[in-house]
């Protein structure tokens, strides 16, 4: 059964669900916020495909790391709002060390064909 | 998880929505922030976001179970077949022919050579042989003696039994008529060994089977029910056999049918025969079961019992020539449906290759229809529909097709195994032939396969890179489809030489089987009825008094109103082996050591020759006078004058034969010479000799008896003939000698007839597969041949052009056919009874009937073709 679309790129969808879980870690937001809060942090490096950004929610969801709820926005607006969980906080915890590690190990092979 | 999704799929995508457009809003905020306007904001915010409906559809499939994607496929694949309803109808068939064929035949072959047989351990039973002398005999029945010393000796077996087969007058009492039983001497391990329990009562023990104790016999359930009304108080209770008292001490279950289901009785071997008749270390009449000890290896056991044969072989091999070289063995199974094995197995190997064609066909006629519609599924493989969806679509389709095909011949196969259970009753263990849950999961199986198998092909064919090149194909030219056409000419050529096998084989076998009623039984066959009838020891104890009522039965006979001749003999041709001797010539020189001189026996009466009009060569018949203790003549045939006789006149001379096996043999002098006769319809004659009925050495008769009308007419008179002389004397197997003959024919006529109609069958689908293919190449070509009709090629030119485009296949096809059929050949080789494997007529009458039946199915399009109007054709498209 195929799953949401847009799996082209196996390393930016994880990518994703960490970005999206650290972007919680402040507090609940709505997806319009979340892909603002990334492409701002970043220095707008990384632009956040919007076609993504709600099956990755939604599997986020689906998975129990994070939960969802209607509130109203800063506009003023109905929206829906997601909020880290207790499970998704150690999934984020788990992802960033793992994350490091691969940026060290890529970086040391770098460094070395650099020295 | 996943189906609390689905059950709540509805609300989740209203949410989605809801969510996307929340999305929507604040991004055009954003936008409208920066100074645009509220409408541009807003249609920015949608091109950065994309397809919203896209979003919904997958979540929408995501949360779905997959299973509507199944049912729309089946509907859109009803829908598709419905279309064309013609083409479903005849796939439908097609299917379900072959399925049915193959679930019938696979049901006959799991019942009867693949099911453990009923008894204890089953794989730890054998049957023993002996390896006769006569090396065309490797597998003889046993003779007692030597079954004796393997019985004493041999250390690989948990018990041994001797049986021999048997039959009885079973008489009447309370005014019952006498009836005729078959039955089974048996030694008293026979029952323990196979690991049956009687019903009720008991089976014989070691006190039963002696000469001295009382007479004992353990009843059929059949003949227990039929007979007995299924009386319990007849255990214990005494019945007559020949005569003589036997008390009952047990029935059998209803599902034992041991030797054979024709058995009715069982009584204890050593009781019925004197000890004398059980020591001959070479009389070969007996059979011999034994259970291997656990962990024993067959060929462990047979080395054992080997060694014992050939020991007494050395010792006594001497003076007793038809002593057997060596013993020899093979599983109980094996030795009851021996004879079925390769029949059974090529009649499933044909249903098969019926069943591959029909696939092959609906894959054909798939491909077809996929090349019409070429440009919907290039247009939708366009639009986004994913290859796997246009496979799973094709596959739906097929699976529609083979499981109605299924189902239709799981019905199919219900009547054709009634049929056939009925018509081949002489088949081994056919009484275990049903339908079970192996046989219906075998269709399930088959079904599913034909449906990949057909299903697959077209679908991997018609996805794939080549759907765009349809859209960009010009529509006159045909290019695009040339990969199609390759593949359909390979599945047809495939079709076509799987038939001509199938020819082949249904060719060889209905040669043979002509052959076979053809070949000359040596008398006249016509207008013969038989019925066969056996004296009781009890009240025929002496020679005389059986050669006085068969000289009295003769003389009432002959005087019925309607017989024009009237004989008696013990066997008849086409009965069987009978039973044999050895002779020795005392005009002749000692043989040299090992060789023996064996000729089948027979007893008649003097009007025996002329009544089945068997020519009398030389010298003459004994006569009425040579009868009991005088009968010291022996008329013999020719292929025994011929054979032990070779540079001499055999009349005059004698023959020394132990007729009575009392080990005393007493010379006979030979007075004539008759043909000869086959003692079955496929075997060659052998030699053979007579010696009078009225000798009252044989306690078998047959009666022979002819007639210018119905002889069937004068069955009913000569029953009561016998009547009239014993009341308690019935007569068995009323029959004409044709049926006689016919009966061992039924196996070859069977298969041979099914061949054939599953290789016409063949033949009908390729040539329709023909057709199909050159109808839609020329299709496909129309504005083409208009082109070259109209620039002035000759008709007739076009037509032979056509004509070899589909031939083409068809004969590729028959070159492999031929060479499959070849090879095919060999494998019936023990099937064919005078015909060789590489029969050269067959061969190139099969050629010449494909040829001209594929020539037929390409002339009608490639006709229509070339007398195209090449107006109307360039207008087509």
């Amino acid at each position: 059964m195929p799953g949401p679309r847009n799996q082209k790129n196996e390393m930016l969808q994880g990518t994703l669900d960490m970005l999206i879980l650290r972007t919680l870690i402040t507090g609940p937001a709505h997806g319009h916020t979340i892909a603002h809060v990334i492409e701002h942090t970043s220095d707008e490096v990384l632009q956040v495909e919007q076609g993504s950004l709600y099956p990755a929610l939604h599997r986020l969801e689906d998975r129990g790391w994070v939960s969802a709820y209607w509130g109203v926005s800063e506009n003023n607006r109905k929206a829906k709002f997601y909020k880290l969980t207790a499970a998704g906080r150690k999934q984020l915890v788990a992802e960033t060390s793992r994350w490091r590690q691969i940026v060290g190990a890529i970086g040391r092979v770098l460094g070395e064909v650099e020295g | 998880m996943r189906l609390f999704r689905f059950r709540h799929r509805r609300e989740k995508d209203a949410d989605l929505a809801q969510e996307l457009e929340a999305h929507l809003q604040h991004e055009a905020d954003d936008y409208e922030a920066q100074g645009l306007s509220r409408e541009e904001a807003s249609r920015r915010a949608h091109v950065r976001l994309g397809s919203a409906t896209r979003l919904r559809e997958d979540q929408w499939q995501w949360n779905s179970l997959g299973l509507e994607g199944i049912l729309r496929d089946i509907a859109y694949g009803v829908r598709t077949l419905a279309r064309s309803p013609g083409f479903a109808m005849m796939a439908i068939l097609v299917m379900a022919l072959g399925i049915g064929a193959n679930t019938a035949l696979f049901t006959v072959v799991h019942s009867v050579l693949l099911k453990p047989l009923p008894f204890a351990d089953p794989e730890r039973l054998v049957m023993l042989y002996e390896r006769s002398v006569d090396t065309n005999y490797p597998f003889n029945i046993v003779a007692p003696g030597v079954y004796a010393e393997w019985q004493k000796d041999a250390k690989s077996f948990e018990g041994m039994a001797i049986f021999g087969s048997s039959s009885y007058n079973l008489s009447g009492d309370a005014g019952q008529l006498p009836e005729r039983i078959e039955a089974a001497r048996v030694s008293d391990g026979f029952f323990p060994i196979l690991g049956v329990k009687p019903a009720y009562g008991r089976v014989f023990d070691s006190s039963d089977d002696q000469r001295q104790a009382e007479a004992t016999v353990v009843l059929s359930w059949g003949l227990w029910k039929r007979r007995f009304g299924g009386d319990r108080s007849i255990v214990g209770n005494k019945i007559l056999l020949d005569g003589a008292k036997y008390t009952v001490i047990g029935i059998m279950p209803g599902w034992f049918a041991y030797p054979d289901a024709q058995v009715q009785a069982w009584t204890a071997l050593h009781h019925e025969i004197p000890p004398d008749q059980l020591t001959a270390l070479d009389n070969h009449s007996f059979n011999a079961i034994a259970r291997l000890m656990p962990g024993m290896s067959m060929q462990q056991a047979l080395t054992e019992i080997d060694i014992i044969s050939r020991h007494l072989r050395e010792q006594y091999g001497a003076n007793l020539p038809a002593i057997s070289l060596g013993a020899n063995m093979r599983l109980l199974l094996d030795d009851l449906v021996h004879d079925f094995k390769t029949p059974l197995y090529v009649l499933l190997a044909a249903t098969t290759c019926v069943l591959l064609i029909a696939c092959l066909n609906v894959a054909n006629l798939l491909i077809a229809r996929a090349a019409s519609r070429r440009k919907e599924v290039a247009i939708r493989a366009a639009l986004g529909g994913s290859r796997w969806r246009l496979i799973r679509e094709q596959l739906t389709e097929t699976l529609l097709i083979s499981s109605v095909g299924g189902s239709l011949g799981l019905i199919f196969a219900y009547f054709a195994i009634h049929w056939l259970v009925g018509v081949r009753q002489d088949i081994a263990r056919e009484e275990t032939i049903r339908m079970d849950w192996v046989a219906i999961a075998f269709t399930v199986g088959v079904t599913l396969l034909s449906a990949v198998l057909a299903g697959l092909i077209p679908a991997v064919s018609t996805s794939g890179k080549a759907s765009l090149a349809a859209l960009q194909e010009s529509s006159r030219s045909h290019t695009g489809a040339q990969a199609k056409t390759r593949l359909r000419r390979v599945l047809l050529s495939l079709e076509v030489a799987l038939t001509v096998v199938l020819l082949i084989g249904a060719g060889l076998l209905l040669k043979s089987y002509e052959k076979l009623r053809s070949s000359d039984m040596g008398c006249v066959t016509d207008n013969v009825l038989i019925m066969r009838l056996s004296l009781p020891e009890a009240d025929y104890p002496d020679p005389a008094k059986r050669a006085a009522f068969f000289d009295q039965l003769l003389l009432r006979l002959r005087a019925l109103p309607g017989v024009s001749s009237a004989a008696l003999a013990n066997v008849v041709p086409g009965q069987g082996y009978g039973g044999d001797n050895i002779i020795t010539i005392p005009e002749h020189p000692p043989l040299a050591q090992g060789q023996v001189q064996i000729a089948r026996r027979r007893f008649s009466d003097p009007g025996y020759f002329a009544a089945l009009q068997i020519p009398l060569v030389r010298g003459r018949i004994f006569t009425d006078q040579e009868r009991v203790d005088k009968a010291d003549k022996v008329v013999i045939t020719q292929l025994l004058a011929h054979d032990f006789f070779p540079d001499e006149d055999p009349i005059g001379k004698h023959l020394v034969v132990d007729v009575l096996l009392d080990n005393h043999p007493r010379p006979y002098e030979i007075v004539g010479i008759v043909g000869d006769t086959r003692f079955q319809i496929s075997e060659p004659p052998l030699p053979m000799m007579y010696f009078p009925i009225s000798s009252g050495l044989s306690r078998r008769a047959v009666i022979v008896l002819r007639s210018q009308q119905d002889v069937n007419a004068l069955a009913s008179p000569a029953q009561q003939v016998v009547q009239s002389l014993d009341k308690d004397l019935p007569v068995a197997y009323i029959e004409t000698l044709n049926q006689l003959i016919g009966a061992s024919t039924i196996e070859a006529s069977f298969t041979s007839t099914l061949i054939l109609a599953f290789a016409v069958l063949s033949l009908v689908l390729a040539s329709v597969g023909l057709y199909g293919v050159l109808s839609y190449l020329i299709q496909q070509r129309t504005s083409e041949i208009g082109v070259r009709i109209a620039l002035g090629a000759q008709r007739d030119h076009v037509l032979r052009l056509l004509l070899l485009d589909g031939l083409r296949p068809a004969l590729v096809g028959l070159v492999f056919g031929l060479a499959g059929g070849a090879m095919a050949s060999q494998l019936i080789r023990s099937m064919l009874y005078s015909v060789r494997p590489l029969d050269t007529a067959t061969f190139v009458v099969v050629a010449a009937m494909l040829i001209s039946v594929a020539a037929l199915s390409c002339l009608v399009p490639a006709w229509q073709a070339s007398r195209l109007d090449p107006m109307r054709a360039l207008r087509v498209e």
